[in-house]
């Protein structure tokens, strides 16, 4: 019988691997949540949330226990199947990215060698973008399903945002890939760790910065947070949502901001590289979990980033934000791939 | 059986049955949604062949762009099944017996054509469908064609936003 033939060893590694970064990115996402209220308080200059535990770390479980004990209402006039598997989409997807991201280099555990990554494609950067497409269907099957005026208008505004802002942000990055010639993550960060070779960021300078403006216009952030803009459409698309299935389009934000942080500290900051410090010369062991901690650095500061953005610049307007989107950053982009590939041609002879 | 015959048997299950379920549903959004469905069992398909770049592209294009623009569509129409006109049952059969001659006529070709014959598909082993193989065959062998088609697209870009634009 050879049905199912696998190595049985590496399906279990990989099983463990992805249980631990999907629970450990929910729990990010739970902090998240609590950061950004601290960071809110900070900037408003008040205390915060501080009741629950020391410093109210215990806020976001508070939080979620609220969110599963609050009654489930399903409008009745609305697709019940669709107005369930609008969270539910919303949050797979959020949670698909995360299995091509280079988490840390590679452990030696019993004489294994593993992989902290579910699947090295060398089609990495694409599925991202493929899975990133997905989420729009959250949205808008959220929002249809509803059957609410002001839901179906704010689907219809999130998905062509984040429509809008995907070209620009492919655009961005194949200025990177000319650099790189490799789709693959784990090619990208072992490029930039590489001696005598600096982080992306040196050489895409204007190409991070309109990736960065998109990440912010794809995870539905100020100052792009039309769909959620409460004083035009009430509440946005969530609008006839309560309980957990609020709780998951909610925390399927917060997700797509850690997992955009992460890409963006792969792509651009050198992932699991440590500045100054040559990995190779380390065990192993120590270097990958060192260099998990270098990459979860970077990765809290891109998300304190978003929330100070949040909390300091306003909403834009819908036109602004179309116009942003396709006259000014697509342009510069194509621009920026243009200059790219001449000084590539330029150099190379 | 292999792994990769269950995963066939299975995808091509599900291509057949989400595209019946695309023509069946009442409701057009869940045709939509079940297109969708039947691009990610062609996308499965293009895996089994080796095919990665064909295989994320036709879901970033189709099912993440082309099939959103259908929704847009379907959902500021507000059809709903109560208001959607009923169909003579004369002009039913009529499609119906013209769609089955026309998928006779093409599985026949198929069948009979002699690049087709004896031939198997190759699962798992090609690599004309990995990004480098691809790029390379199309800046080299057939750069003219591309560069026409997308001289192609951006003028019907240009076509679409002069169109749309209010003056």
């Amino acid at each position: 019988m050879t049905l199912l033939a696998f190595d049985w060893i590496l399906l279990i590694e990989k099983f463990v691997l992805i249980a631990i970064i999907v629970s450990v990115s929910l729990v990010i996402a739970m902090y998240e949540t609590y950061a950004e209220r601290k960071v809110a308080a900070f900037l408003q200059d008040r205390p915060g949330p501080n009741r629950a535990g020391p410093f109210g770390m215990l806020q976001p479980l508070a939080d979620g226990l609220k969110l599963f004990m609050k009654e489930e209402i399903i409008p009745n006039t609305s697709n019940k199947f669709l107005f369930i598997l609008g969270p539910c989409l919303a949050m797979l997807t959020a949670m698909m990215t995360c299995a091509v991201i280079p988490w840390g280099s590679h452990l030696e555990l019993f004489g294994r060698h593993i992989d902290l990554q579910i699947a090295d494609i060398n089609i990495g950067i694409l599925y991202v973008f493929g899975v990133v497409s997905m989420g729009v269907y959250g949205i808008m099957i959220g929002g249809w399903a509803s059957n609410n005026k002001f839901s179906l208008i704010a689907a219809l505004r999130g998905a062509s945002q984040v429509i809008s802002y995907e070209l620009a942000m492919g655009l961005s990055l194949i200025a990177l890939l000319m650099l790189t010639g490799s789709l693959s993550l784990r090619t990208i960060v072992d490029q930039q760790m590489a001696p005598g070779h600096l982080w992306n960021i040196v050489y895409q300078p204007l190409g991070f910065l309109i990736f960065l403006v998109c990440a912010f216009a794809e995870c539905n952030r100020t100052p792009f947070d039309l769909p959620e803009a409460e004083n035009e459409l009430n509440f946005g698309y969530h609008q006839e949502y309560s309980s957990m299935k609020l709780g998951f389009y909610l925390f399927a934000e917060y997700i797509n901001m850690f997992i955009s942080s992460v890409i963006m500290a792969t792509l651009f900051f050198g992932g699991y590289d440590i500045p100054f410090l040559d990995e190779s010369t380390l065990n192993p062991n120590v270097a990958a979990l060192l260099g998990g901690a270098a990459l979860f650095l970077k990765v809290v500061f891109f998300i304190f980033l978003f929330m100070w953005v949040r909390w300091t610049v306003p909403r834009f307007r819908y036109d602004q934000l179309m116009d942003l989107g396709w006259k000014k950053l697509i342009p510069l982009a194509l621009a920026n791939m243009v200059v790219t590939g001449a000084v590539i041609l330029w150099l190379k002879k | 059986m292999s792994i990769t015959v269950v995963l066939f048997w299975f995808l091509t299950a599900l291509a057949l049955l989400s595209a019946i379920m695309v023509l069946l549903s009442k409701n057009p959004v869940h045709s939509v949604l079940w297109l969708i469905v039947v691009f990610f069992a062609i996308s499965g398909h293009y895996i089994l062949l080796n095919a990665q770049f064909l295989a994320i592209v036709n879901l970033i294009v189709y099912a993440g762009a082309i099939m959103v623009l259908f929704l847009f569509v379907i959902m500021l129409m507000n059809l709903n099944a109560e208001t959607e006109p009923q169909k003579n049952t004369w002009l039913k059969l009529a499609g119906a017996i013209s769609g089955g001659s026309l998928l006779l006529i093409l599985v026949s070709v198929i069948r009979s054509a002699t690049d087709m014959t004896g031939r198997t598909a190759q699962v798992g082993e090609g690599n004309i469908g990995l990004i480098s193989n691809l790029g390379k065959a199309l800046f080299s062998e057939y750069v003219v064609p591309f560069e026409i088609s997308s001289v192609l697209f951006l003028s019907a870009m240009v076509g679409a936003v002069v169109i749309g634009k209010k003056d």
